[in-house]
């Protein structure tokens, strides 16, 4: 019998595949065939405090090895928000909150709806590569990170995630931001900032032109990010970037990853992805006789 | 690969008041009921369901409406567009008689199916509903089928006086309808969905679209159901367990506007 339950901080989860952000979390109805599908979490849209349209199309392209996005933060606002979680609460997978803001205020703000709305833990997005004000634009700010981080940490009780980008000079300097600000895991990496010019029309394609890579492609740059923090924390590191087979979830646990967030994943398999990502573990797991998850977390820095 | 390709505009031609058709060399094959995203540089761009499959030409009929839309309309031949798909499920047709309801710019993606319908000898009634004569389109097409065809319109300026989804009713009352298809407006979807009780029921359903990859969220419904992968067109078993049908839709920000 393989177990690949796993734990980050005080959250315990049934299976180590989360759903990331910004994927089939926008609505309630959405987010349980996800769990039906069976993710272990879920990590909602990002939302901010105010609703937001995001970016004209084409704001979603594929590219040779990945996928090209510039959603622009679309949400309905925190408030509108409640309605999709309301409906979640009796859910069997933990819902995480993702949320972003330009301030520790409004993160503040928004951490404590999250968790009045029965949010298992909140995700601090401050690494979004494509919106002004937001995301990267304060999570290359180590200061910042520290500063929001330990703030919002302060004003609610559920395990706070920190994910952050791997368009910075040093990545783990940020992580260790996060880290100093009492976050509870580090969730890494976002999107890699990119573009794509269409030839015919000598224009960008993505409406915002420049835009997130994610799929296939980074998942090389991901398992190096993981593998720097998780040397130099001492709290949980989930890993995201690529992860579409149970073998890539297993690199990054060998990276120091304590689960996996799979996103670009559902465009190459279907919702479906998370159980047969799931069932590739245990069977991988089996193969090369292992028997909990946590023996395999780490083993590439032995 | 899902990223547009850039394509001259073959034909343009005005359908009716504010309505075009546009077509364009696009390999492959395309069922109807699916659609295209299309591109307009500099613009935007925008989910649109085929109303023509000749070949490798392809095309799409639409109503100048936003901004996308008559950008698109004032494009002219030559021009180029990006198209990438086709996207979605189409129709699968089934019975020996065949009830098709178009409303507005609906009736063009019906077009193709009814095609197919006569194709395969089916017995084919098509409704055309249009607010008003000058906007009515593709009936001497849908007549060169071979299908019975009727036009309502709301006004009552040409054929029957009343909605597509009244004059629906009577013929379905009256005639052997085996099942019905049909694109429009939602609430004229819904009666229809309603009055035609247990007889298979096909409907595309429109939703704000951006990825149409099956991944960003934005046009899900019901229990997560894409209408970018799983739909447009969705049958009977699927609609009845999607609050959504004919009660809302989601904005660009993911907030319910009722229908």
């Amino acid at each position: 019998m393989v177990d690949i339950s796993t734990t980050i901080g005080s959250l315990r989860l049934k299976n180590p595949t989360m759903l990331a952000s910004g994927i089939m979390g926008e609505d309630a109805g959405s987010m349980q065939r996800i769990i039906a599908c069976g993710a272990g979490a879920i990590v909602t849209k990002s939302i901010g405090v105010q609703a937001r349209t995001g970016y004209p199309n084409p704001t979603v392209i594929e590219t040779e090895h990945g996928i090209l996005n510039a959603m622009g933060l679309p949400n309905p606002g925190i408030d509108e928000f409640g309605q999709e979680m309301n409906q979640l609460k009796k859910s069997t997978s933990p819902i995480i909150g993702s949320i972003y803001g330009a301030t520790a205020e409004e993160f503040t703000i928004l951490a404590e709806k999250m968790q009045r709305y029965g949010a298992a833990a909140v995700e601090l997005n401050v690494s979004c590569p494509h919106a002004k004000r937001y995301g990267l634009e304060i999570g290359c700010d180590a200061l910042l990170v520290q500063a929001i981080t330990s703030f919002v940490k302060k004003k609610i009780d559920i395990p706070v995630f920190v994910k952050i980008s791997p368009n910075v000079t040093n990545i783990v300097e940020i992580a260790q931001a996060a880290e100093k600000g009492n976050a509870d895991a580090i969730v890494a990496i976002n999107t890699v900032k990119a573009m794509k010019i269409d030839l015919e029309v000598k224009k960008p394609v993505l409406a915002n032109i420049t835009g997130g890579y994610s799929g296939k492609a980074v998942k090389p740059i991901g398992i190096r990010c993981v593998y720097e923090i998780s040397q130099n924390v001492h709290i949980p590191v989930i890993g995201v970037g690529g992860v579409t087979t149970g073998e890539d979830a297993i690199e990054y646990f060998m990276a120091g990853a304590s689960a996996v967030q799979l996103g670009s994943a559902v465009y190459y398999r279907g919702p479906e992805v998370f159980q047969q990502v799931c069932e590739e573990i245990r069977q991988w797991m089996k193969t090369h006789g292992y028997k909990t998850l946590s023996e395999l977390i780490g083993v590439a820095h032995q | 690969m899902n990223s547009p390709q850039v394509t001259p505009i073959l034909k343009s031609t005005t359908e009716a008041k504010d309505i075009k058709t546009i077509t364009f060399q696009y390999p492959g094959e395309v069922h109807p009921g699916q659609f295209f995203m299309i591109w307009i540089p500099g613009v935007d761009e925008i989910p649109m369901s085929v109303s023509l499959i000749h070949g490798s030409e392809k095309g799409i009929t639409f109503r100048k409406i936003g901004e996308a839309t008559t950008a698109l309309y004032d494009l002219k031949k030559g021009e180029n567009i990006g198209v990438r798909g086709p996207y979605g499920q189409g129709f699968t047709i089934q019975g020996k008689h065949l009830l098709f309801v178009g409303g507005g710019t609906g009736t063009a993606m019906l077009a193709p199916v009814v095609e197919n319908a006569r194709g395969k000898k089916l017995k084919s009634t098509v409704i055309i509903g249009v607010k008003t004569k000058n906007e009515l389109f593709f009936e001497q097409r849908l007549k060169q089928t071979g299908a019975t065809v009727f036009v309502s319109t709301d006004d009552g300026s040409k054929g029957y006086k009343g909605f597509a989804s009244d004059l629906a009713r009577d013929i379905f009352t009256k005639g052997n309808i085996d099942s019905i298809y049909t694109c429009g407006p939602e609430p004229m979807m819904k009666t229809l969905f309603t009055m035609s009780k247990e007889k298979p029921f096909q409907a595309s359903l429109e939703r704000y679209m951006k990825c149409s990859l099956g991944i960003c969220g934005q046009c899900c419904i019901g229990e997560g159901l894409r209408v970018c992968v799983e739909g447009p067109v969705f049958d009977r078993a699927t609609l009845k367990k999607a609050e959504d049908f004919g009660v809302f839709r989601r904005d660009a920000t993911g907030r319910k506007i009722p229908l």
